[in-house]
């Protein structure tokens, strides 16, 4: 029993500890409001292992999500920390949590919509995506598409045609 | 009197200052020892080791080097907007081709080339840099020169519609990694083909200068398109184990989506014949064309002078 306990109480600290670290590139994201942070265990053999995911495939912050999430678990005494890749099921937007979103717009980044479901081969769009989102600056509806792709392989790039201002949008996939 | 410039004062007009406090930030990328670090990696039974191995070399060459000639584009495309796409194409490929060569790495061990002893060179790192040419299996279409902006465009609408059809049925795969990295690289292979579908379109119908190299570039990539639909004998074998794909099998699919964007933009499909091998080799084989040889030298030319690097 008193194992138990302390196995549980490990498992909260360790939990506590990889659920502060933020994510490099959008550092008022934390990783586990990300969606990025999958899974804290403790192993067999007592270490703490944090299991991460990529956004997308070539995500150069990897290195980094990992290096922060074992610098925050040593420091919480845990000096027997592991970082695993998981690469299955592969991220989704829709893992951002609601404080994760709200974070996002207070930042001036659009938060994602729901990520398209799909069944069977995906269809082409010749069209440009439709997504009905609002400016992160003055909430008009009154917005542009510049670029699919953004500062970073996660973004798109809008425009508002009300404040003039660019913005980033976290793509939904 | 004179102004005292402090070093407060300079700290603070810098936009620099900061940036160098903490150096790991900027070591993006290069130091996870271990892209597959905690993947369960087994090889799945009834598939030899060099089979699997050089099928994700196949997928992994692909992205790699199309990859390399999409980066080319950086600071050189028509504008910015379309500068940072193709860069970031540019990087979901690269990710893709880092997981696939590190599979490659991890199903058979005695591809990966050797290094002086004590080099900290991953094993993807040691694939992509220290094979030769003819040591590469991705097909041609990936490697010839960019040409134009049009060009570039009918490339990735091709590549991408192949991969992505691919990717589909890929995702049934018994080996889980490679499972794995293709759900993950639908949905970055669906923005790439919407992306060069759209540009298609607006190309064909923008201006006639921007139509007549829209259909240059198409009749110039054309010979090379029949070469994605051949299935090599690895291929064969590791689909036979459930492994891989049979790319003759995504053939139907993909000629319905070019068959769409064509209708939408008013282009004919080019009558032109497929690009003849060497002794019936290709690039699956790792036979390429001219132009790959420099491809590969330039990509590699700053690893190979320091087998040691730590980056």
């Amino acid at each position: 029993m008193i194992a138990v306990l302390h196995r549980e109480e490990v498992l909260q600290r360790a939990w506590s500890a990889a659920s502060s670290v933020v994510d490099p590139e959008l550092p008022m994201l934390t990783l586990l409001d990300l969606g990025v942070l999958r899974d804290v265990e403790v192993a067999e053999d007592g270490a703490v292992v944090a299991a991460i995911t990529p956004t997308y495939s070539g995500c150069p912050a990897m290195a980094t999500m990992r290096d922060d999430l074992l610098r925050s678990l040593q420091a919480a005494g845990f000096s027997d920390a592991r970082v695993r890749v998981a690469l299955e099921p592969a991220w989704t937007t829709d893992w951002i949590t609601p404080t994760g979103r709200s974070a996002l717009a207070a930042a001036g980044i659009s938060p994602p919509g729901a990520a398209p479901r799909r069944s069977g081969p995906v269809a082409l769009s010749l069209a440009p995506i439709r997504r009905a989102i609002r400016c992160p600056q003055c909430a008009s509806e009154d917005v542009a598409l510049t670029s699919e792709f953004g500062s970073t392989a996660c973004k798109a790039h809008y425009r508002c045609l009300a404040c003039l201002e660019p913005f980033d949008h976290v793509k939904e996939i | 009197m004179a102004e005292v410039h402090t070093h407060e004062a300079d700290d603070h007009e810098s936009a620099y200052a900061g940036l160098l406090v903490n150096d790991a930030h900027w070591a993006f990328g290069t130091d996870f020892e271990d892209p597959l670090a905690g993947v369960d990696t087994t090889v799945p039974e009834g598939i030899e080791p060099a089979t699997l191995a050089a099928y994700c070399l196949m997928l992994g060459d692909d992205a790699l080097v199309l990859s390399q000639r999409l980066s080319e584009w950086c600071s050189r495309a028509p504008d910015l907007e379309e500068d940072i796409a193709l860069a970031n194409i540019a990087l979901d490929l690269l990710g893709q081709a880092r997981l696939l060569l590190a599979r490659a790495a991890k199903a058979d061990p005695s591809i990966v080339p050797a290094l002086p002893d004590g080099s900290p060179v991953p094993d993807e790192d040691r694939l992509a840099f220290f094979r030769d040419d003819l040591q590469f299996r991705n097909v041609r279409l990936a490697e010839v020169p960019n040409g134009d902006f049009a060009q570039t465009i009918v490339r990735v609408l091709l590549f991408s519609s192949w991969r992505l059809a691919v990717f589909e049925r890929l995702v049934r795969s018994r080996d889980s990694v490679l499972a794995a990295v293709a759900a993950k690289g639908i949905k970055e292979m669906a923005y790439h083909r919407d992306f060069a579908a759209r540009w298609f379109l607006t190309l064909a119908r923008g201006t006639e200068e921007s139509r007549r190299r829209l259909v240059a570039g198409l009749d110039q990539l054309w010979p090379l398109w029949p070469e994605l639909f051949e299935t090599h004998a690895l291929e064969r074998e590791a689909a036979e184990a459930g492994v891989a794909v049979e790319p003759f099998e995504v053939s139907a699919e993909v000629q319905v989506v070019l068959a769409q964007v064509f209708a939408a933009s008013g282009i004919d499909r080019p009558e032109r014949g497929a690009l003849a091998g060497i002794q019936g080799k290709k690039g699956r084989d790792g036979r390429h064309t001219e132009a790959f040889s420099l491809l590969v030298a330039e990509l590699q030319v700053v690893a190979r002078a320091h087998p040691r690097g730590q980056w």
